[in-house]
């Protein structure tokens, strides 16, 4: 994998030889891996609280909002409003995830058993790397703010980010029990029939992109193809909300979160995990929310312009680098308030139900998405 | 005859799902703003009905008299089998002593009962009542036993309207047979 960030931070680092070049590279790779990885677990928290503190508001409670670490809930102003908001439930929440008991089935397969959490977050953090947050203005032209810039970004994000079924079909079937053998089927059937759409819907992008940028597949043109223009989710809507759907089923959110459906099969794939197992799904379906949501807003909702039609003026330097990142973070965090929502407002389809939309609705509209865009690409250019 | 109600067709849209999503998503949303039905509990309290049954407790009268005669109508009567009472004597030249009765000692275990009434209903003298405490906790299983004078102090007086002792004065009254 190759990086631009690489060389604005070695052109920092002066005329050093190749080979302090290189380990300067791994050292910052690295460096960056991590930053992103913090960055995701940091949303995957937050989204945890917000999603406890949005349904609340949304059922007329307040939720979460006495936990309290002794001495932080003391500091005057500060104390109070993480407490009222529900953050420090947050490490109550991961400290009781870390100090239960770690229960090992005897019934199950236990190295799959023991791999399928990680199996299930890696890719998540995998394909944050690839998310382009925000760009630096330099003089030679624009650089990406991604831990990882490769050219087809696109399709390694569907390609990895859809490892992530693996997490819940290993865990199904590793746990060798009926309902988690269930929701492991369930997920790989559900993820098949909406990975079709989303792929269809990301080559739509591609090809409407395409005569702008050079790069059609890298997230990063397909951001910046945004700024200063209309945003995809205008000219594209149809092709947004398809993907939209899409994602929602892609990261197991209700409407769709079939692999899991507690009211049918107690709680699906992870029925057999506790504790800090758990918890590595329970980090890594937010996390995928997180990472669908920075998806999402970087293919469709501009990345980091703050509106349609316009950019933070490149002669702001690093201002308008820092107004980027800021201007996406906080269309993730719409986007993950989205998300959250919709959870609590839609019912659970039914699984056949899932299964009959994916395949005799999103795909052949997606299909015919597609052919309406490349005709209608041909008669613009 | 029989008659074929009209069933409206779903129209297109209605079939599509989206405009219910949509409507429901309103909803949710409109939800958010409004205000909290959640009561913040020992910050707030709640605001008890009349007639509400908290924990059973022991009143005296006006007069700062015990009103139980210690007839043991509430311990039979109870179904949990909360209640214990031992009946004792008034001392004779007490100023109530031709009541006769009163419970040398009054036992209530706050663990056993279930705030049905039951007591409060069969009572003879008004003098056991549910009040309205609520949140009764103990670090202990002795601790949650509420003993003749706990019960007193959580009942307080509750003077009656009847004052059907104050008409039979003294015990000599009594012999003389004028009441
Ligand atoms: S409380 Fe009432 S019912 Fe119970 S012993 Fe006393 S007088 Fe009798
Ligand atoms: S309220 Fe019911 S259970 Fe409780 S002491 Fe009275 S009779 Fe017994």
């Amino acid at each position: 994998m190759y990086s631009n960030n690489l060389i604005l931070f070695a052109a920092a680092g002066a005329e050093v030889s190749s080979v302090w070049d290189s380990v300067l590279n791994a050292i910052l790779m690295i460096l960056f891996s991590l930053i992103a990885i913090v960055v995701v677990m940091t949303f995957a928290g937050l989204s945890v609280v917000a999603e406890r503190k949005v349904c609340a508001f949304m059922q007329g409670r307040y939720g979460p909002n006495r936990t309290a670490i002794p001495w932080v809930a003391a500091v005057p102003g500060v104390g109070g409003i993480l407490r009222s908001f529900g953050l420090m439930q947050l490490v109550a929440d991961a400290l009781k995830f870390l100090l239960k008991e770690d229960p090992l089935p005897n019934h199950v397969n236990k190295p799959w058993y023991l791999a399928a959490p990680a199996i299930a977050l890696t890719p998540v953090l995998t394909v944050a790397c690839l998310i382009p947050c925000g760009v630096i203005y330099t003089d030679s032209g624009k650089i990406p703010m991604a831990v990882a810039d490769v050219d087809l970004s696109l399709i390694l994000a569907l390609a990895i980010g859809s490892l992530g079924a693996y997490g819940a079909v290993i865990a199904g079937w590793a746990s060798n029990s009926k309902y988690p053998y269930f929701g492991g089927v369930r997920a790989s059937a559900q993820m098949i029939s909406y990975e079709l759409t989303m792929g269809i819907c990301a080559l739509t992008v591609a090809i409407w992109v395409a005569p702008i940028t050079g790069k059609p597949f890298s997230l990063f043109s397909i951001a910046d193809s945004q700024s200063g223009a209309m945003w995809l989710c205008i000219t594209q809507p149809l092709t947004a909300f398809l993907f939209l759907v899409a994602l929602f089923a892609e990261t197991n959110r209700l409407p769709f979160d079939m692999a899991e459906s507690e009211t049918d099969l107690v709680s699906g794939f992870h029925t057999e995990y506790g504790s800090f197992k758990f918890g590595l799904f329970f980090v890594g379906e937010y996390g995928h929310v997180a990472v669908a949501s920075a998806l999402f807003a970087t293919l469709f909702l501009g990345g980091w312009n703050p509106l349609p039609g316009l950019s933070w003026p490149a002669d702001w330097g690093w201002i308008s680098s820092v107004l980027c990142v800021l201007t996406f973070l906080v269309k993730v965090a719409a986007m993950i308030f989205f998300f959250i929502w919709v959870r609590w407002s839609v019912p659970r389809f039914r699984y056949d139900q899932v299964m009959r939309l994916g395949w005799q609705c999103l795909v052949p509209l997606a299909l015919a998405n597609f052919v309406f865009y490349i005709i209608l690409r041909a008669a613009i250019a | 005859m029989s008659i074929t109600v009209d069933r409206k067709k779903l129209s297109f849209l209605e079939r599509t799902y989206i405009p219910q999503i949509i409507g429901g998503l309103y909803i949710t949303f409109r939800n958010m703003f409004k205000k909290k039905v959640t009561l913040s509990y020992p910050d707030q309290r709640p605001t008890l009905p009349p007639g509400y049954r908290g924990a059973p407790t022991l009143v005296k009268d006006g007069d700062g008299r015990e009103k139980c005669v210690s007839c043991q109508l509430c311990e039979f009567i109870c179904p949990s089998k909360a209640i214990r009472v031992t009946p004792g004597e008034i001392a004779p030249d007490g100023k109530y002593s031709f009541i006769e009765k009163a419970p040398k000692a009054f036992e209530i275990n706050m663990l056993r009962c279930i705030f049905c009434g039951m007591c409060q209903e069969v009572c003879p003298e008004k003098a056991i009542v549910l009040q309205n405490e609520f949140s009764l906790t103990g670090l202990s299983r002795a601790e949650m036993v509420r003993d003749k004078a706990a019960l007193y102090a959580a009942g307080g007086t509750m003077p009656d309207k009847i004052k059907k002792w104050s008409r039979v004065k003294s015990n000599a009254e009594l012999e003389r047979g004028d009441h």
